[in-house]
């Protein structure tokens, strides 16, 4: 295709078709008559009809929601604060410190300190995420090959301040509520045929 | 000077000296060629066998094959690919999938070369053996599970660090199916039949006893090889790369500082490690693991800052060492040229002095060598230099040369240094007595020199003597035996015995007088007797020749008539002479600035103490920034000005504010590099146009060479040669391994301490253990030290370090290398 077409910048000279708008009043009388058309038209008393008719029913049928007291369940790939999971199993933290969200973070709001611990493993001493730059792009959850980064549910967000951060006691599971963390289908994890997708490595055993 | 050949490779015509092997010819015109186990400036192993390319139709490997004119060279085709795959999944099998946690963390050489070749699958599999993690030394870890024996740590550490602290051995893998030998291209199976039956090692035993100069770590491809320190510490794609220069000695190696951020509590950078590009530059120690010293949380404190102004206004002198950039240098050069201070820098002025005497008989203000030289050459003399510990880099090249160029080298110095023979079949040690250096270098002039002056030729004559000695030869001697033999007669099938006569060769010892010519000098400096003989063999098929002058000939009482010596050997004999600058900036120093001899008055030390000192360590009056946090230039043993920049902030006043508050100033400090005069070599370059790289080629792309100046000069006149050494207990002032400066001392990585170190024999004889306390006393001065044993050094001699302030060996020892020392227990 020839973007020659694009090119030519000199309004007027390529073939545009005009859309003709409808006609705006231009006297004040014109003007005023279409107010009062657009008052007294019968839009009005639908949307009132509804009203009336649910307050006649009564507030157990109401589908008001009252946030904050009440929320909404929210879509397993919804992409809010971040949490950090553990082993299922053994409570062990999942998170390797391999930095690869950190190498990704578009934004460059993740930070992490490690270590070589006396288990002669890395450890993650600290981990924290500028909420004011983050920008929930899902990133950091769709590198982590552990799936120890996820998205949570919780999207309340307001700060007094600017640099808003989240350490990592904040989103790691505690060990209490180990047995209330769930499997992450979201964002990140791992597709339902992804066993078919893995080429095997023979092995000598 | 080998000629230059064309060769072709895949189409592309190079041009190349005789000799280069292909690999290399590749590498400079920027063609590639994988290869994982190659080093340059060492010795080829053909582990990998990756570089395998088609020359003129035969398969070749391009890292050990040396090019020849007209050469035709494909570095690719179908077989070479499938050999290239087959190998790189040969290196995938059992290796760890941990590349996540792994310190390499992607710059990783097995890695690259997986995606290179497009490994997406595996074909080859086998048992793997247990193999556990060790760490070796106080930096080193190794984790075998992920080596993948390419060999480059050992053949670095043999051919150019000279320690061979690490070696191959038996891995006790599964033999391979025997099968596989047929299915699976040639080359692969080889390496993999190597790989499967060996891993690196420490020489002897569990740990390494080496330098610990972390080159090991360096090459490493993989993550198998690592600093303790560094470890888990921090990705390597989070860390800034700063090109820089080492500030630790003379020889200005080409660094990188890493640097990223304290913490998430300290946003304030930090250096993390210090990386070199390996294939062109190897790192010490001190280089590699002495990196934070620098003078940290300051800020520009007025009231001091004013009181320095004053200090400096009414100092009469002004003391310094030579750890200062050239820039700093010409900054109190100008401030000397202001307020008529007196400079007092005894390391640089023994230097100047030095090279003054040295230009009254070369002719040219600076020696004509350098480290470039002397890696090329392939003869080596060391004259008066404590190389292991003084000069890292120059005891690099008298080793590489050994194992590269087929070279010989001589090594005169009173410490025996257990592991120069070990560098080649042809090195000799004198381990001679302090004093004698002119005797080491008189002996230089004598075996090389050509149209000597009249006088001296006779007065080295006269050191010859015939003698007679009585030699014990193998001599072949013809003698005739009676054998008996069966013989079978072929008509009748009879057997019969037959007597014979057989003329037989036999060796015979035998003993013989002859006449021999014996050096006087040769016998004075502890030298083998049949050192004759020896030095023939050396010298056969050698072109290039290198002489090490050191700190000890710079800082001995005779030092001006060593100078004049060593110039003769630069201007009579065919020889590269590196007169070896004892700090970093020594040789900088003395062209820059006009040193006084003497100290008085109130004084300013910078970096050295004074009645005010500016210092950058923290502990003086002012602070000052560390090497590490200043942009500047060096100039370094090889004659080159080399930039190095700041590798972390700085927050408080410099040299050049108070230069400023002086009206000598400028607006930056680098502002200076320009100003740096002319007429002594240096060129009139802004800072930010000096480069700081290697180039593929091997080409030392860093700041420029000083321009070499001519000067008066004239013949060499005898001077008379002291017969006797230095007698009694002899403390030698020299830094142990690592150690430099007091800035190394605050390196947390470097952990050798102020202590007086010995050899194991001189402790055992005197009944001292490491740790025991003692009391040294060296000129009327007494100080306490611990005893540490050095186990690569042997002999009498003992050393005190001055790199630690808190003991100011050098102004003890009288600014001399060799001083008498008591040393009583307790």
């Amino acid at each position: 295709m020839s973007l020659e077409q694009f090119k030519d910048r000199n309004v007027g000279t390529q073939e545009y078709r005009h859309i003709q708008a409808s006609t705006s009043p231009k006297t004040p009388m014109e003007k005023f008559t279409q107010v009062v058309k657009r008052t007294f038209s019968k839009e009005l008393f639908v949307g009132l009809k509804v009203v009336f008719t649910q307050m006649a029913k009564g507030p157990k049928t109401w589908h008001t929601v009252k946030y904050p007291q009440e929320k909404l369940p929210i879509g397993p790939r919804y992409r809010a604060i971040h949490k950090l999971l553990k082993l299922l199993e053994s409570g062990n933290e999942r998170c390797i410190g391999c930095g690869l969200c950190e190498k990704i973070c578009i934004a460059d709001c993740i930070r992490m300190d490690t270590r070589y611990d006396e288990n002669q493993r890395k450890e993650v001493t600290e981990y924290s995420i500028n909420l004011g730059r983050c920008i929930f792009c899902g990133y950091c959850a769709e590198v982590c090959p552990e799936l120890a980064i996820v998205h949570g549910p919780r999207f309340e967000n307001a700060s007094e301040q600017r640099a808003h951060f989240v350490i990592k006691d904040d989103m790691l599971t505690p060990v209490d509520a180990l047995k209330h963390q769930k499997e992450f289908p979201g964002f990140g994890a791992l597709s339902d045929d992804a066993d078919k997708k893995v080429k095997k490595t023979p092995l000598a055993y | 000077m080998s000629k230059e050949i064309t060769v072709t490779i895949d189409g592309i015509e190079c041009k190349a000296a005789e000799g280069e092997y292909i690999l290399n010819i590749a590498r400079a015109n920027n063609i590639f060629i994988p290869a994982i186990c190659y080093l340059t400036r060492c010795s080829p192993t053909l582990a990998c066998r990756l570089c395998l390319v088609e020359a003129d139709g035969k398969r070749v490997y391009s890292c050990n094959v040396k090019a020849k004119d007209g050469m035709e060279i494909t570095t690719n085709n179908d077989e070479i690919a499938q050999e290239r795959r087959a190998i790189m999944e040969v290196y995938d099998v059992n290796h760890p999938l941990q590349c996540g946690v792994c310190d390499k963390s992607g710059e990783c050489e097995l890695q690259n070369y997986t995606l290179y070749e497009q490994v997406d699958s595996q074909s080859y599999s086998i048992r793997d053996t247990l193999r556990q993690s060790k760490n070796w030394s106080s930096v080193l870890h190794y984790d075998p599970g992920l080596c993948i024996v390419c060999e480059r740590c050992t053949t670095v550490c043999k051919d150019m660090i000279g320690e061979a602290a690490i070696k191959t051995t038996k891995r006790g893998g599964d033999a391979l199916p025997k099968e596989l030998k047929e299915e699976m291209p040639k080359d692969a199976y080889a390496m993999w039949n190597k790989l499967q039956k060996s891993i690196i090692a420490p020489l002897n035993g569990e740990n390494t006893d080496c330098a610990d100069c972390g080159e090991c770590i360096s090459v490493c491809p993989t993550g198998a090889i690592v600093s303790r320190d560094f470890q888990y510490k921090s990705n390597a794609w989070e860390l800034e790369k700063v090109p820089a220069t080492c500030s630790h000695c003379s020889t200005g190696c080409q660094i990188n500082y890493e640097r990223k951020h304290t913490s998430i509590e300290n946003p304030d950078e930090s250096i993390y490690r210090v990386t070199n590009e390996f294939h062109y530059v190897s790192l010490c120690g001190a280089g590699r693991f002495g990196y934070d010293f620098e003078n940290r949380d300051v800020s520009k404190d007025e009231e001091a800052f004013d009181k320095a102004v004053q200090a400096l206004q009414k100092a009469e002198t002004i003391r310094f060492d030579s750890y200062i950039t050239n820039e700093e240098a010409l900054i109190l050069q100008r401030i000397k040229e202001k307020t008529g201070a007196r400079l007092v820098n005894p390391d640089a002025k023994r230097y100047q002095d030095f090279m003054k005497n040295y230009g009254s008989v070369s002719g040219k203000t600076l020696y004509a060598g350098d480290l470039k030289s002397a890696f090329e050459s392939d003869f080596v003399i060391s004259v008066g230099s404590f190389l292991r510990n003084d000069a890292p880099n120059s005891r690099y090249a008298f080793n590489n040369i050994q194992k590269l160029n087929k070279g010989a080298g001589l090594y005169f110095h009173p410490l025996k240094d257990e592991l120069v023979e070990s560098y080649g079949k042809n090195v000799i040690q004198f381990a001679h007595k302090p004093g004698l250096e002119a005797a080491a270098l008189y002996l230089v002039l004598e075996l090389f020199g050509k149209e000597l002056p009249a006088d001296i030729k006779a007065y080295l004559d006269g050191f010859k003597y015939e003698t007679t000695e009585t030699v014990t030869e193998t001599v072949k001697e013809e003698i005739v035996e009676n054998v008996e033999e069966i013989e079978k007669d072929e008509e009748t099938g009879e057997e019969k015995t037959v007597i014979k006569e057989k003329k037989k060769l036999v060796p015979k010892k035998v003993e013989k007088e002859v006449t021999v010519t014996r050096n006087r000098l040769v016998e004075m400096l502890g030298g083998p007797d049949d050192f004759d003989e020896k030095l023939a063999k050396m010298l056969k098929k050698k072109e290039n020749f290198t002489l090490f002058v050191g700190e000890d000939c710079i800082a001995s009482e005779n030092a001006a008539e060593l100078a004049k010596l060593a110039a003769a050997v630069e201007r009579y004999c065919d020889f590269n002479v590196v007169v070896i600058p004892s700090q970093t900036n020594t040789l900088g120093v003395s062209l820059l600035c006009e040193l006084d001899e003497e100290a008085s008055g109130y004084s300013v030390g910078y970096n050295v103490k004074g009645d005010f000192t500016l210092s950058a360590t923290g502990e003086g009056d002012l602070d000052m920034p560390a090497l590490n946090q200043q942009e500047g230039t060096f100039t370094n043993i090889n004659k080159r000005v080399v930039p190095t920049n700041a590798g972390i902030g700085y927050g408080g006043y410099e040299l050049n504010d108070l230069a400023n508050a002086l009206g000598v100033g400028e607006e930056q400090t680098v502002c200076f590099t320009e100003q740096l005069p002319v007429e002594k070599g240096f060129k009139a370059l802004e800072f930010d146009a000096l480069p700081n790289e290697y180039t593929n080629s091997m080409e030392e792309n860093r700041g420029y060479l000083l321009a070499l100046g001519e000067c008066e000069a004239a013949e060499l006149e005898k001077i008379e040669l002291a017969q006797q050494g230095m007698e009694g207990n002899i403390a030698y002032r020299a830094n142990p391994l690592q150690q430099f400066n007091q800035f190394t001392r605050r390196a947390h990585e470097l952990e050798a301490q102020k202590a007086l170190y010995c050899s194991v024999t001189y402790a055992e004889k005197n009944g001292l253990k490491d740790g025991d306390s003692v009391t040294c006393t060296v000129a009327n001065e007494a100080f306490t030290l611990a005893v540490q044993t050095d186990n690569k050094i042997d002999g009498d001699i003992v050393y005190v370090p001055d790199f630690d302030e808190t003991l100011d060996a050098d102004r003890i020892f009288g600014g001399k290398r060799y001083s008498n020392i008591s040393i009583v227990k307790g």
